[in-house]
This record gives structure tokens, sequence and C-alpha cells, in this order.
């Protein structure tokens, strides 16, 4: 947000909800702001955050619609208006989600202390990658399958998780782990007001 | 690699510890001995510096940690480290490690598996006239070539002792190119002290006050006016008086001889072949501000002249020049001491230059108070450039008239400048203040056209070929020193970036802006050199800049940022050539991140590739 | 009739031998600072409470008060600088805040609240660092040190102990404690000493007590770090 606001000028104006409040019967039906979410190396905490915001939802499908995202089963993100984005970067596939993200959305936000600082998922930045690969895949306790996968089908992990804000551009951050619903609540009505999203003292938490 | 035993490591060091005494002050002096036997420092050998000093250990381990020269862990039987300064650069310095490292079969910064050789780089070692240089245990190797470093590798492999090596690897030449009234004129030693003594101290005073003298060291504070602070000042008394003499508070006179800034050797050559003027100079400023007490501290780059140097104090206690009842003059005794610094830049700013010579980690102290009024053990002490002690002498013998005709009006004297890089003759060049920078560049035959000078090293200025007719001086560019020359086709980015990764590896730490600040500048010059810098790398670097000028707790964080912010000004092309895309780039190779995966899983699909 | 200062236009008063920073503390006035803590004297290393007296920038915990001076504080760009400084000490360390038992209550996080961080805007370093579990009953954890040495002040001028020191130099400094093993199991450290209760971060934590206090009861859950160290907002 303000801090963040010489780094990435907000890129494309956001279609306006109109005046007053954002989620007013009134809105458009036509000019449906379209919203992505994904979640990457996160717990899905964000998403299940995002449903918190109770009943106002019901209000806000008045005024947004949903492309790629958990909560439509849409698996490949077309041209949105604003992406979400929930946990940070520890594979390849991740940074082919995250870009696809990027290259559709006018908007990119980064939900969640792991987006934002890799989270939890992080831990394990402190460890050797062979000897996670060890522990899990080859030592007792673990998985016990003594071999490690060489499928291409799974997704080759880095060195370390990064936040998402290291492999593409990202306009806004909303920390929390989860943030709560009333943040979210208060980042998206901001957002989709055309106003610089702020968060008031109690909602701002980065834990 | 040698085991050290514990009663071993007991016998090494019950001599030397013997032999600096109880003072805590000696701890550094004493460390750097046992590194020198030993190869670093191990751990039982911490437990009896501390219990023989009454210290706490930890205060011994930070002390180790702090200074390049000091370890923990074994460093090898020899010890090779390059001079990683931009002008050894140029020479070649990356391609003759690599080259070493080939035929040594080590890899840079690591220790041989033999435990015979490690190989690394260091700060700049004061040899820019002379590169590519480097230090082989302590001792400077000049003028390093394939013919010379087969040589080495040779003496290595036979585990010849250094000592015995062949002098000519280890020749350092004055270079003097120009002389003017400090290196031009003899000087004959005890002519300034009898003039002071003629003259009386509080009219010495008045003559360096009238000749306008202006410190060499950078700051250009006026050295008169630091004196007399000194003098009139009263040290607190905070836990008792420390060591005081003649019940008198006692002061301090400190010459600053750490010469750390990279470009710079002018302090190298005044302390080779001018130590009596140096030394000379301080004993003045000793009477003059009543001090009996003086220290040296001396960079540990140039250990190589702690010998000859204590030759010339030995030679001045014999010749009435030091010691007690100086030229016979009762109330006058004054003697001086040689410290050794280990390696680390910050100690040439002198609040961590005190805090060092107390055997501490250098780290710049809160200010106010200053040194004048309580610096060495809380004592007013007086901290000067050793060519700032040397223009001191020469005003004491011959007066401050004399002095203040040399030069400009706000800049007395002359500047020893200390010339490197894209020249035909490199070396030292004197010149009476006012100089212009074209001058110098004619009279050292400066390569082709030079392109761009950085004056005064790393923390100075980078001027740009349109600004050549500056003046040297402290109303125009004022200079500790140093002038290194680049000539047309010089990548400056790589010189704005050698001098980023100069800075953090210096960083004393201690507060937030530079030690975080100075990483973030270096990763991202990284991260342009390597090609994924974009329009918003140049943004934060300027936003940076801001930060390190006006954070910073001392000034190497406050002029941490001057060569890249100089640079991004002077020579926007250069860096924007850089520029491979404008658009985003990930903060790190995302293909690269992954080849420790690929390696474990032995994968090389498509889906293993970013 | 007692000397004043000017902080933000507002006149404030100073004893002889007061820092700025002391000054504007007893007055209700808060400048955001890290490595300052009332009780030790004054160290500087953090840089947060960095004010403008006449026209240049000070570290205002350690500049002492003199009269007339004219002190600005709590102004954008000095915000903003600030804001800078908290996110350098997020990156160079690993602050995975909801992993850390000390968050709700740390001040670090408390700051980052109060100056507005959204991001750690900067790139992580992901530092390799130890953390150290070999005492009964104190948990050290170096990825949360952010060297203001508060422990190493009290250890030494409080306890009497010398536990903890800094060792390294620049980005590689590094906290070291008072034993050959490395570890603070050897060291003489006591729960009940005043080094284990001063760290602003989650560095130094006593253990079995995490996460003792509900999220909503904690220190800074509703009290932003300016009214709890200026007294204020608890009405
Ligand atoms: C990072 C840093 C490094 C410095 N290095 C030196 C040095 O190597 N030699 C020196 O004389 N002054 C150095 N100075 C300046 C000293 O702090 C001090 O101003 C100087 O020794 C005073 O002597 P002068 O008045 O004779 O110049 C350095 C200052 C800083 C901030
Ligand atoms: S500016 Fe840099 S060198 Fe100076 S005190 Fe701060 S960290 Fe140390
Ligand atoms: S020390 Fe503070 S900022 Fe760091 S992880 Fe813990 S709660 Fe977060
Ligand atoms: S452990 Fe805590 S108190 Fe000690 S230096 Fe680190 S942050 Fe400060
Ligand atoms: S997934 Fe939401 S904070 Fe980690
Ligand atoms: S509070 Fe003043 S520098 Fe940390």
């Amino acid at each position: 947000m303000s801090e963040q606001s010489d780094r990435s000028p907000h890129p494309i104006p956001l279609p306006q909800a109109g005046e007053g409040e954002a989620v007013s019967p009134a809105g458009d039906a036509l000019k449906k702001i379209r919203i992505a979410t994904c979640s990457l190396a996160g717990c899905f905490g964000c998403h299940m955050s995002f449903l918190d915001i109770d009943e106002r939802l019901f209000g806000l499908i008045e005024l947004v619609e949903f492309d790629r995202s958990p909560l439509t089963d849409i698996k490949r993100c077309g041209p949105c208006d604003v992406g979400i984005v929930e946990g940070g970067v520890c594979n390849a596939e991740n940074v082919h989600v995250l870009k696809e993200f990027r290259k559709n959305c006018k908007v990119l936000v980064a939900i969640g202390a792991c987006a934002i600082n890799g989270g939890v998922p992080a831990m394990r930045n402190n460890i050797d990658l062979w000897d996670c690969f060890q522990e899990v895949y080859c030592y007792e306790g673990g998985l016990e399958c003594g071999q490690i996968p060489n499928d291409p089908e799974l997704p080759l992990p880095f060195d370390k998780v990064h936040p998402i804000s290291e492999v593409v551009k990202v306009d806004y951050f909303l920390p929390g782990c989860p943030p709560s619903g009333d943040a979210i609540w208060k980042f998206l009505t901001d957002l989709l007001n055309g106003r610089e999203p702020k968060l008031d003292y109690e909602q701002l938490h980065f834990d | 690699m040698k085991q050290f035993e514990f009663p071993e490591i007991s016998r090494i060091l019950t001599p030397i510890l013997a032999r600096h005494g109880g003072d805590a002050s000696r701890l550094l002096q004493v460390l750097l001995e046992v590194q020198d036997v030993c190869h670093f420092i191990p751990s039982e050998a911490i437990d009896l510096i501390a219990a023989h000093f009454g210290v706490p250990r930890v205060n011994v381990e930070g002390v180790v940690g702090f200074y390049s020269f000091l370890s923990t862990r074994p460093v090898g039987e020899y010890r090779l480290l390059f001079s990683g300064n931009i002008t050894d650069q140029m020479l070649g310095k990356d391609e003759l490690m690599q080259y070493l490292c080939n035929k040594l079969w080590v890899e840079p910064g690591k220790v041989s598996e033999d435990g015979l050789v490690s190989i690394g780089s260091t700060s700049c070692t004061g040899m820019c006239d002379q590169g590519p240089a480097a230090l082989i245990n302590g001792w400077p190797l000049t003028k390093l070539d394939h013919n010379r470093l087969d040589l080495i590798a040779e003496l290595i492999r036979s585990r010849k002792p250094v000592a015995d090596w062949p002098a000519m690897l280890f020749e350092v030449v004055d270079n003097i190119h120009r002389g003017d009234v400090l290196l031009g004129q003899p000087f004959e030693p005890g002519a300034a002290i009898r003039a002071t003594l003629a003259r009386g101290a509080k009219e010495t005073l008045v003559e360096v006050d009238k000749s306008n003298l202006r410190g060499r060291g950078g700051a250009g504070f006026k050295t008169a006016s630091k004196w007399s602070l000194c003098h009139a000042a009263i040290a607190e008394e905070d836990g008792g008086v420390i060591c005081d003499v003649g019940g008198h508070p006692e002061r301090f006179i400190v010459c600053n001889a750490d010469e750390g800034e990279p470009g710079t050797f002018k302090d190298r050559v005044l302390l080779n072949s001018y130590a009596d003027l140096v030394f000379e100079g301080m004993t003045v400023g000793a009477r003059v501000v009543g001090a009996s007490k003086g220290f040296l501290y001396l960079r540990g780059e140039y250990r190589y002249l702690l010998q000859q140097l204590e030759a010339v104090l030995k030679r001045r206690r014999e010749a009435g020049l030091l010691g007690e009842t100086i030229l016979g003059q009762a109330d006058f005794s004054f003697d001086i001491e040689i410290h050794l610094g280990a390696g680390a830049y910050i100690c040439g700013e002198e609040s961590a230059l005190i805090e060092s010579l107390e055997g501490k980690r250098g780290r710049p102290r809160n200010r106010p108070p200053f040194p004048v009024t309580s610096g060495y053990k809380g004592r007013p002490t007086v901290v000067d450039n050793v060519e700032t002690f040397a223009c001191a002498a020469k005003i004491a013998e011959k007066g401050a008239a004399w002095f203040a005709a040399i030069g400009t009006a706000q800049s007395t004297g002359t500047k020893l400048i200390s010339v490197s890089g894209d020249v035909a003759r490199p070396g030292i060049y004197e010149y009476p203040f006012g100089v212009t920078v074209s001058q110098i560049l004619d009279d050292c035959g400066a390569e082709g056209r030079p392109y761009a000078v950085q004056v005064s090293g790393p923390s100075g200025t980078t001027i740009s070929w349109k600004e050549f007719d500056r003046k040297i001086a402290f109303e125009d560019l004022p200079t500790a020193g140093a002038l290194m020359v680049f000539r047309r086709k010089r990548d400056l980015f790589q010189v704005a970036q050698n001098f980023a990764d100069f800075f953090a590896h210096e960083s004393c730490g201690f507060c937030t802006p530079c030690r975080v600040g100075t990483e973030l500048q270096k990763k991202i010059m990284s991260k342009i050199a390597s090609g994924y810098g974009t329009a918003s790398d140049l943004e934060e670097l300027k936003r940076l800049g801001h930060i390190l000028k006006t954070m910073s707790h001392c000034g190497l964080g406050s002029s941490a940022a001057n060569p890249v912010l100089d640079i991004l000004e002077k020579f926007p092309d250069m860096v924007e050539s850089k520029l491979k895309a404008f658009a985003f780039k990930p903060a790190f190779d995302l293909d690269g991140a992954l080849a420790t995966a690929r390696t474990i899983t032995g994968r090389d699909d498509d889906w293993a590739h970013l | 009739m007692s000397k004043t200062i000017t902080i933000d236009e507002l006149a404030v008063p100073f004893k002889e031998g007061q820092t700025i920073m002391d000054a504007a503390l007893a007055a209700g006035v808060y400048i955001p600072h890290l490595c300052h803590n009332p009780e030790f004297k004054p160290h500087g290393s953090c840089k947060l409470c960095t004010v403008n007296v006449n026209g240049r920038n000070v570290a205002s915990c350690t500049l002492p008060a003199v009269e007339g001076q004219q002190v600005l504080s709590d102004i954008e760009e000095l915000n903003a600088d600030r804001l800078a400084l908290t996110q350098m000490l997020f990156v160079e360390g690993n602050h995975l805040c909801p992993a850390c038992e000390k968050t709700g209550n740390c001040q670090l996080q408390a700051v980052a609240y109060y100056l507005g961080m959204m991001s750690p805007h900067y790139n992580h370093f992901y530092p390799q660092r130890e953390a150290d579990a070999s005492h009964h009953d104190v948990m050290l954890d170096r990825n949360r040190c952010i060297y203001c040495e508060l422990c190493v002040r009290a250890s030494r001028e409080v306890d009497g102990k010398n536990v903890f020191g800094l060792s390294g130099r620049g980005i590689k400094t590094l906290l070291v404690v008072n034993s050959a093993s490395g570890l603070l199991g050897d060291t003489d450290l006591a729960v009940t000493d005043k080094a284990v209760q001063v760290c602003p971060t989650g560095a130094i934590l006593i253990k079995r007590h995490g996460y003792a206090v509900p999220i909503g009861q904690r220190v800074f859950d509703h009290i932003t770090i300016k009214d709890v160290q200026t007294g204020g907002g608890d009405e």
C-alpha cells in the first residue's frame, strides 16, 4: 500500500463500483469485477478467511465474479481485474501459476504471510534441501519409500521458499496469517472503490 | 593441519602474554601474535587470554570475530590474500587469483584439504602503485604476475617459511614522483622540537593556528582547534583516575596510520621514509596539549614497517627526542607505542580507532563526547592523520607564515596525492593545494584520454572528464589523498560495484542502515551486473543512498552510497546499458534455484527447468 | 526556569543530562525506538529514533538535549525512512511471526504496525542462523535478533554476568554467548536474569511460557506501541 506505491503504481484503473458503499446492490451487473484467486505454498487459511467475511460475501457476489479460484474450480486464469495469491513460491509449478496470474490480472495482490515473506513454509529455508529430501523420503518416520522420487509429474522444489514479490511484480500486500475477514473486507472495499487500501490498526497484523 | 593440544597452547601463549603484560588494551596485539603462530585462534587460547586479562571470554571472541586477519578456524599455514581494490582488479587480480588457485588445487576462500594453504581477497592493501598486490601471512607481495605466482606456488608447496622467501617478492618502493615541502626538503630530527621548546607550547599552538593547518585524514578539521580543545579538556572522572601521570589528568596523542581508504598509500611512504618527521610532529603535539603518551595506530597491512619504525623510535629515544626529559627539558616526557590493526577499515574512524586501541571491537562511539574530551580510556585524546603530524612538525620548525604562503587561503600547505589506475607513472605526488586534476593527470602520464577520476577513494567523489579543471582543495575537491584514474572504455559500473562490495565488507555492523543498507546495495549492484537489473532497481539504489546518507551512525555508512549515486548521476548510460530489461525481473535465478533439486532427483525434464 | 526544546512544534522541557529521547518520553511524546530502553544507557544502533535537529539527522536516544533545539520527528519523510529501517530488520533476519511465540508482544512487530508496514519490501536474505535450545529455561533464536544489545547490556550492567556479546562484523554480525561450547546452557544465565527479560523481539524466550496470553489480550493487540511506551491511550 502506501509504502509500496513507489514501487508499484496502480497499473490500470479498476472499473469503479460506483459511488457510496462498494457493495450496494445497485452495482452494475454487466460490469462485474472479475477476480481470480489461487493458493501456492500456503495452507488455504487465507481462502478460509475470505469466506469469513460471512454474509457480506453475498453483497460482494453482486459486484464481482470469480475466475480461476478454489472457490470455482476453474483451472486456468483468464483476463481478470484482480488476482489474489495466497502462499509463497516453493517449486517450479508455483512459478507457472504465478506468471499466469501476473499476465492476466490487472492488479495482483499478495495475501497472507506466506505470499508476503514465505511464512511458515519458509521455515525450511534454514534446512539444506538434501537433508529435507532425506528426512522425508529416506529416514524412518518419513514416508519411508527409501527413494527420492524423480517423477516429472511432481513439481520440482526450489532451494528456498520465496515471497511472490521476488518472482513477479506485486501491486498490493495484505498481511496476516491469515488476515481476518474484516481486514479482507476492508481491503477489498477500499480497492473496489478506487481508494488506496488502508487497514485499521487492529486489522494489520502479521500473525 | 597441525592440531594444537592444550598444554602446547599454554606453552605458546605464556611468553606472549608475559611480554604484553596485563593491560587489556594489549588484547588485539596478543591475538595477532597467536594467529601468527597457530594460523587461527584456538578456543582454548580464547579462554587463557580472557583469564589473563580478566575480561569475559565473550569479549575476546567478539574481538576475534571482528577483524579480518583473525579467525576462529584454521586458515592454513599459508594464507594468501589478494588485494581487492579496483586498481588490482584492473591489473588482472581475478585471473591471477584463479591461476594460483588452480596451481595449488584450492578453491578461493577455502582452505586446502591438507590445511596447507588458503587463498582469498582482502580490502585494498595500499600497494595500488605496484599492484597487483597480496598479503602472504600478513606480508605484502607486490607486482604479481604469472612468473611470480609460479614461484610462490613452488615455495608454498615446498613449505618454505615465508621469512626465507626471496626478498624481491616483498620489495615495496616509494615511487615519489613529485616532492615539495614535506617530501622534497631535508629535515633534521629534533629541529621541530627544539623550535617548539624555544618558542613555548602556547606560542607553538598559536603558530599552528595561524598556519591554518587542516587535518589531512579527510574531514579537514582545523588542527589547532582540536589541539586546544584537548588541552583545555578536563577529563571527566568516571570510575577514578586511570592513567594519570604526575598528578595531571593524562592526555593522549594518537597518529592515525590506518590508511584504509582504497587507493591511498601516501602514509605508507611517509612512514617508510619520513618517520622522523611524523614522530616529531606527534612530539610537538604532545608538548602543546600536555600529553606524555602517544600511539601510532598502524594498519595491519603495514606491519612490514613495524620493525623499522620501532628502530626509529629507539634511535629517537637514544637521541633524547623521546622518553623522559626530552632534550633535557625536565617537565617534558613523551613516548610512543605502536599498535597494529588487524584488517578493519572502520578502525580509521577516530572513535573506532580508539576502541581498537583499547583492545576492543572497532565500533564507532556515540558522540558527544568527542575524543578531544573523552578519548582513549576516557581521557582527552587528539587523533590526527600521519600527514597532519608531518605538516605540524614543519610548521613548528619553520613557522606559520612560511606554511600559510603555500596553497590557497582556505587550504594552506601541500597535499600528498596517491595516484594509481590508468597512468604511466603511479605513485606519490606532492602539490600545493589548489592544483587542478588535469595538472596531476598530465604529470602522471594518464593513459589515453582519462574518462573519470575517483578522488579520495570510494568514500570520496567520482568526477567525470568534464570536471578535470576542478582543484584539489577543501573548498572544491577535498581529499584524503587517493586519486584513481580510469581511462575511456573502463567499465565504471564495475568500479562502483567494487566500491559497493568494499563498503558491505567493511561495515562494522553496528547500525541498521549501514549493516543492512550496504548489503542491499551490494546485492542490487550484483543483480544489475548479472543482467537482471530493471529501472526500479535504480530507484531502489537512490532510495538506499538517501537512507545510508541520512540515517547512518558514522562516516562509513554515510558515504557508502557515494560511488553508486555518483555514477547514476554522472554516467547514467554506463548503468542503463546494463539494464537488459525495463520490466520486472525476479530477484533470484529461477532456474538456478532448481539445480539442487535436479541433482537430488536426477531429473532433467522440461518441468525441471524454468 | 526549566529549559526546553521544541519537538514538532511542541515545547518540551528537559533537565540537564537528558537526551532528546528522555525529554520526549517524559513529556509523552513518542519517537519510534527499538534499541533504547530507559532503564539502560543509550546505545544508538537501530536508528529508528532518528530525528532532524536544526537541519541535521541524529539519533534522539543518544543526543543530549540542548536549549532551543528545533526537533522534527513525526514527519512523513522520517517515518518513511523509519519504515525502511524496520523493513531492513525484517529481511536481514528470519521473522516468521506466525511461528514465533513473541508475536503480539513483540516490539519489532509493533513498530512495524505503527509505521504501517504492509510488506518487507526488500528481498529476503534468509540467513542461516543458529537457534540454541541448550538452556533448561531459556530459548535463544538468533533468527530474530536485531543486535540491539539490550541483553548484552542487561547481563553486564544488571546481572553482572556478561552472558551475551556480539561477534562478527557487518551483515555477518552474530550474537555469541559466554561459553567455550558456544551454548547458552553452558553459561551461568538464570531465567530470573534481567538479560532474559529485555529482548524486544522473540530472540530470547522463556521456555514453557509460549502463547500464554490469548490472542486479543496481548500487549499490542489493541494498543499501539506509541501508546504503550508513552502511557497514553489506555483509557
Ligand atoms: C570510515 C572512516 C575511515 C577513516 N579512515 C581514516 C584513515 O585511514 N586515516 C585517517 O587519517 N583518517 C581516517 N578517517 C578520518 C578520521 O576519523 C579522523 O577524522 C582523522 O583521523 C582526523 O585526523 P586529521 O584531523 O589529521 O585529518 C576515517 C573516517 C571514517 C569515517
Ligand atoms: S555507519 Fe556502518 S560502519 Fe558506521 S557505525 Fe554504522 S554500521 Fe558501523
Ligand atoms: S521476533 Fe517479532 S517480528 Fe520477529 S518473528 Fe517474532 S513476532 Fe515476528
Ligand atoms: S537477543 Fe534480543 S536483546 Fe539480545 S541483541 Fe538480539 S534482539 Fe537484542
Ligand atoms: S497461507 Fe495464508 S498466511 Fe500462510
Ligand atoms: S532507539 Fe535510538 S538508535 Fe535505537
